[in-house]
């Protein structure tokens, strides 16, 4: 994992001080708060529906222990016990006072950690692959990209006031797990014909108002032209992406706009001059980092063979263990997804539980996931029931990755003064409905995921199903979606008809699952079935 | 007592972020104690921001019965209890009926 | 008159009118201009040579087209006042600074001390720019 040196350090603790400071002016008047706003929010304070907010960046969804167990002490310290996990692997303290926000930073600093840039119309926290460096479909491990990427963005000079905010998605594998092409811009580490590592950019994807899948705009470039290329992206976007409007401002209405042929061009044609000024560290840099990323020493000797005599153990090993690329380990995934739960939120004991058990079991690394799970990456499969046996302790074993109680859920009107409705009270009543997990299993993979408003938090288009809320005339109404999805084979969801209450649309997702079990092939995932039968089906069993 | 339709004044502490409601002579967390508000209240919220006791205050429409307040959107509400889903954390914690003051 | 100003060249401030983006067309000889942010500032790059002030325009603090200009024209080597005006804020001053503001005229006034402090914000820097700083990359790697 990645260590600050003393460079990284001082930069954090600038950043406490600037902060500080900036606090200090507002408490005694000399900063307004029109211009105090962006000030905190480029340190991920909000204001939110019942208080301050502060969302703390979770660079590429990657902690050590120790980072976790600070995630754990601050909600206790400063919070209400309990932290959110969000869908861009960060998490958010919901109950922050503004007088302790410079404070919260000062600890956070301390295990090297920071909450800059997690709001503003800037270059957010870079995403990525919550299994990297440990899937065994990998080219090879995006982290290091990913934290190039996060120094670069930094308190970019040029780039700290876009049209509307940025974020990148890093992925490894072919396997595409961080929704990748639906984001401002995601990139891909590939190799091509000859064997040579290189990034494919997509540019111009995203959710909200506007879904897009980005379209490709590099098909391959040299590794360690990164930085020059997304300094050319960035320029072409921060000159002529539009700010006369900012439901359009995002880079993917460029791009269409403009067309992926007429932004390449503008971009190769900054590129080549960026590429003459000098601006790329240089390999001994992202060797330097690199090395930080190496693998574990893992233990060659570790035994394949698990006991599985214990039926619920071999239930949560066959649904929330994934294979690892060392022999005799096991990505582990811990569901944040309890049924009658709140997604991705986990009180400050269990924060510290993982991170423990992280020390003990995972080489003191945890992963954040997109899908508001955690992960504990390398975990010897020997050691699978002892680890399963403290999750269960916890309450922190459900057996439901990928299922249909495994949903994304954004705060919703509970918490955000965006939302139109909520989110979780729907999530809780959906995973109670289908509690039973012998029915879960037996749907299969089916990605649910529910927001609250247009913007999309909850990544309702790439839900097979997604659920959007809406206002209607002052009362909650839900929208109902199918088709969407988040991996390699990136699809837009669609809204299917009129939209429902609380209780109908539980009542017509259930409906929906009910056509998939009666149509399905053998070996179908739900949204197999839906992209073989299309909407006609649905629709009739559901409006009738 | 019949329902009156009134306009009330509400934002967040500055200081320590907590939804507030203007009393008429100060601050309150709890919506119950709104007072209905007299006219323009531009240079009161101009006033109460610049001591910076309120920070992003506006005005919003409640009805008022029995001394009970109730905002008319649905978002206000929410605000004046706090999450449905931690009713613990909200300003109704001993009652189970408080969420079904928001719908 | 700019009672604002703040200046961080030491030489004498240019006198010559300055003239807006469209008028550059109908004269030979400008020697100040100003941006406005949709303007091109790679259309200056053929007056380089002749221009001694650009002013550059930030009707609000959170328009940053003015960053991307300002860089544009000192990576193609223009050496004289590059100057912010309008919603200057001390906040953003590292940046506009970062990114060769050598000048700044704000709406409102910003004492000379906190420019200096709000220039030495970051003790050290991720990114090669404009500013002659060397990168935290170099300071690394020698």
């Amino acid at each position: 994992m990645y260590q600050y040196d003393t460079h990284d350090q001082a930069m954090v603790d600038a950043r406490v001080a600037e902060f500080s400071d900036q606090v200090a002016r507002r408490l005694s008047g000399t900063l307004s708060e029109e211009q105090f706003r962006p000030l905190r929010l480029k340190n991920g304070l909000y204001l939110q529906l019942h208080a301050y907010m502060l969302r703390v960046a979770i660079p590429y969804g990657t902690l050590s222990s120790r980072q976790l167990r600070t995630l754990g002490d601050i909600a206790d310290r400063y919070d209400r016990g309990y932290g959110h996990f969000t869908t861009r692997q960060n998490i958010q303290y919901n109950w922050i006072r503004l007088e302790d926000a410079p404070a919260i930073l000062a600890d956070l600093a301390a295990v090297g950690m920071h909450a800059i840039q997690t709001s503003g119309n800037c270059i957010r926290n870079t995403t990525a692959d919550h299994f990297a460096g440990a899937a065994p479909d990998e080219v090879a491990d995006p982290r290091p990209y990913a934290e190039l990427l996060r120094q670069w963005s930094t308190f970019h000079p040029e780039f700290d006031y876009l049209p509307r905010k940025f974020k990148v998605a890093i992925i490894g594998s072919e396997t595409d797990r961080a929704a990748m092409k639906l984001h401002d811009i995601g990139i891909q580490v590939i190799r091509n014909d000859a064997g040579e590592e290189g990034l494919r950019v997509h540019v111009g994807g995203g959710m909200g108002r506007t879904p897009m899948i980005a379209p490709v705009i590099r098909e391959f470039l040299p590794p360690l032209q990164m930085i020059s290329y997304l300094e050319a992206c960035l320029r072409v976007y921060n000159r002529y992406g539009r700010r006369d409007n900012k439901y359009k401002a995002r880079i993917k209405i460029l791009v269409h706009e403009i067309g992926a042929d007429e932004y390449r061009r503008q971009v190769e044609e900054e590129f080549a001059h960026i590429l003459t000024l000098g601006l790329e560290p240089p390999p001994a840099e992202f060797a330097r980092i690199a090395a930080q990323f190496a693998d574990p020493a893992f233990d060659p000797q570790a035994p394949e063979a698990i006991d599985r005599s214990d039926p619920d153990f071999a239930l949560w090993v066959d649904q929330n263990v994934h294979p690892h690329k060392a022999a005799g380990y096991g990505i582990v995934t811990v569901s944040l997804k309890p049924t009658g739960g709140i997604p991705g939120d986990a009180s400050a004991d269990q924060i510290r539980l993982v991170a423990d058990l992280a020390r003990d079991y995972s080489f003191d690394e945890v992963r954040v996931t997109h899908a508001q799970n955690l992960v504990l990456p390398h975990v010897r499969r020997a050691d699978l029931h002892a680890l399963w046996q403290r999750l269960d302790a916890a309450g922190l074993a459900n057996a439901n990755l990928d299922l249909i109680s495994d949903i994304i859920a954004c705060p919703g009107l509970d918490y955000c003064s965006l939302a139109n409705a909520r989110s979780i009270p729907l999530a809780q009543k959906i995973s109670q409905r289908f509690a039973d997990p012998a029915r879960q299993r037996d749907l299969g993979e089916l990605k649910l995921k529910i927001s609250g408003c247009i913007n999309a938090c909850g990544h309702h288009h790439a839900g097979h199903i997604g659920v959007l809320g809406v206002d209607r005339k002052g009362v909650e109404n839900y929208q109902l979606l199918f088709g969407g999805s988040e991996g390699a084979d990136t699809s837009l969801a669609t809204i299917i008809g009129p939209g429902f209450s609380e209780d109908g649309i539980v009542d017509a997702i259930e409906t929906a699952t009910g056509v998939y079990l009666a149509h399905r092939s053998e070996g179908e995932r739900f949204i197999d079935t839906y992209r073989r039968i299309g909407t006609a089906p649905f629709k009739e069993a559901i409006y009738g | 007592m019949s329902v009156e339709k009134i306009k009330i004044l509400t934002g967040n502490d500055l200081l320590v972020g907590d939804v507030i409601w203007w009393t008429g002579s100060g601050w309150s967390r709890h919506v119950d104690h709104a007072a209905p508000l007299a006219d323009d209240a531009g240079a009161l919220i101009a006033a109460e921001e610049a001591a910076r006791s309120v920070v992003s205050a506006y005005v919003v429409d409640a009805t008022r019965e029995h001394g009970k307040v109730r905002p008319n959107h649905i978002k206000e509400r929410m605000r004046a209890l706090g999450p449905t889903v931690r009713l613990d954390l909200s300003l109704r914690p001993d009652d189970p009926a408080a969420a079904a003051w928001i719908a | 008159m700019d009672d604002t100003l703040i200046r961080l060249r030491d030489d004498a401030a240019s006198a010559a009118p300055v003239l807006a983006f469209a008028e550059l067309a109908e004269t030979t000889n400008a020697a100040a201009v100003r941006l406005s942010p949709g303007d091109d500032a790679r259309a200056l790059l053929p007056l380089l040579g002749q221009l001694e002030l650009v002013e550059v325009e930030f009707p609000g603090f959170n328009d940053g087209r003015g960053y991307s200009a300002a860089r544009i024209l000192r990576e193609h080597g223009y050496a004289g006042e590059l100057r912010a005006v309008g919603q200057v804020l001390v906040d953003q001053i590292s940046h506009y600074h970062r990114c060769g503001f050598d000048a700044f005229r704000p709406d409102q006034p910003i004492a000379r001390a906190a420019i200096d402090k709000a220039i030495a914000t970051w003790p050290e820097v991720y990114q090669r720019t404009v500013d002659g700083r060397a990168p935290i990359w170099a300071l690394r790697h020698g």
